[in-house]
């Protein structure tokens, strides 16, 4: 099997289980409910200040809902030796991880699909008025939540008080992509096509995303194997 | 014999930081900030040996992935450690100058974001060091941490150079200027501050050899 299949049947793999018992979907898209529901009381709703803050406010619930299905990613072998078998297969360490992030990307952008319209709604945020530009803030976005979340979650699966280092790991890690992401949407919501001002950040989520990918690929061996 | 050098060079260093202290204190105050501007010889040294150590860490981490050599993990979490309190004490002192400059502890701008972020990579790095048993897995585990923090690194760095910041442009790299006497005292203060890293970070390296010398000792103990 050449390095792509492997890829895919990992994350078909992975794909297949989740949607057969949505476990970690319906609880994700439970808790971003849960989340913009809880902004609402922090902040007023139809305030016009919160319309501005409202990109930051989007991520937050992105980051926070996406890390349920992120967790679960390698726990999820840890029944049965799963973990085990799937290390002992015959494929890379790196295509093992790239089958994951692919598998819990779909996941995300889903969870993402739901949540952005619903979002809209609540806090009567025009986000389609530059749709393609959101579109592409948010793939680079979340692509950068998927490698973290996976390598942290591989990480952590046999550690100690898994629940507690996975944010503290994963957050802190991810705060140069989530303040461009920030950043860009805010200003996309807001109306502002991204110009030379801001264009800088969008490098930055571009760069984020290849660097940790790259470093990603090159480490998930050793964290597996050892 | 050896500890003796590494004290020495200690007892050294810290002569150093207080006739350092002294020549700082007969220096005149800076026009438009007075007497608060000379705590920058102490925050941009903190801030150096910090990066310093951040990047010997980087190495060390890739060293004890490729050779498996425990030396090179006790290198890599002792010099962490000491780049902590560095980076600590760069914090520190950089709020206690915003205080008096800006009239605030804490700006959120890029630099000082980066720096704080920094600073919470590394301390996640000693808590995951805690939550993992098994030696070689803490070890491992640790290194591929050690790696991913590091590339926060540059984003510190260069953040004032990136987005226009509230943290003040560079003296030696922004096209700032210091007069010559200043810059010596700079270059003396910079150098006790690496002394005083090195020797931190020898003793606490041989700290960590000891403890797993004894971690060996006890599962010897405990096998038979």
């Amino acid at each position: 099997m050449n390095f792509l299949r492997q890829v895919m049947v990992v994350a078909a793999k992975d794909l297949r289980a989740e949607l057969r018992t949505k476990e970690a979907l319906n609880g994700s898209l439970a808790f971003a409910l849960v989340i913009l529901l809880l902004f609402s009381f922090a902040f007023d709703p139809t305030g016009d200040t919160t319309r501005e803050i409202s990109g930051g406010l989007l991520w937050i619930v992105f980051a926070f809902a996406g890390a349920l299905i992120l967790n679960r990613s390698f726990a999820r072998e840890l029944p049965n030796d799963c973990l085990d078998a799937l290390i002992a297969a015959p494929i890379s360490g790196a295509a093992l991880f790239l089958g994951k992030a692919l598998a819990n990307y779909c996941l995300l952008l889903a969870m993402e699909a739901v949540s952005l319209p619903v979002f809209g709604i609540f806090y009567s945020v025009r986000w389609t008025a530059q749709l393609p530009e959101l579109a592409l803030v948010l793939l680079l976005g979340t692509w950068a939540l998927t490698v973290i979340g996976t390598m942290t979650s591989a990480l952590t699966v046999n550690i100690r008080l898994r629940e507690v280092m996975l944010p503290m790991l994963t957050y802190p890690m991810l705060v140069p992509a989530l303040m461009g992401a920030m950043q860009l949407t805010m200003a996309l919501i807001a109306g502002t096509p991204i110009n030379k001002e801001n264009v800088m950040w969008l490098k930055m989520l571009v760069g984020f995303d290849a660097i940790y990918t790259a470093v990603s690929l090159v480490l998930v061996e050793t964290v597996l194997v050892g | 014999m050896k500890e003796k050098i590494v004290y020495g060079l200690g007892a050294i260093a810290m002569l150093i930081l207080v006739r350092d202290i002294n020549v700082i204190a007969g220096l005149p105050e800076e026009m438009q900030q007075g007497a608060i501007f000379k705590i920058i010889f102490f925050h941009v040294p903190m801030a150096i040996t910090a990066m310093i150590a951040a990047a010997v860490a980087l190495v060390a981490s890739v060293l004890f992935l490729i050779t498996k050599n425990f030396r090179f993990d006790s290198l890599a979490v002792g010099v962490t450690e000491v780049g902590l309190a560095f980076l600590a004490g760069n914090l520190v002192t950089g709020s206690i100058w915003g205080h008096v400059i800006w009239g605030e502890w804490w700006a959120w701008d890029a630099r000082l974001t980066s720096a704080l972020v920094c600073w919470i990579l590394y301390a996640a790095y000693l808590m995951l060091r805690g939550a993992v048993e098994e030696p070689t897995q803490r070890a491992t585990f640790a290194a591929v941490w050690s790696i991913f923090s590091f590339i926060d690194v540059p984003i510190v760095i260069f953040s004032i150079k990136w987005w226009r910041t509230q943290h003040p442009q560079p003296v030696f790299w922004g096209g700032g200027s210091f007069p010559p006497d200043w810059t010596k005292v700079f270059l003396w203060q910079m150098l006790a501050m690496v002394l005083l890293a090195c020797v931190m970070t020898v003793v606490r390296v041989g700290q960590e050899d000891a403890q797993r010398e004894l971690d060996s000792l006890r599962r010897t103990a405990h096998a038979m």
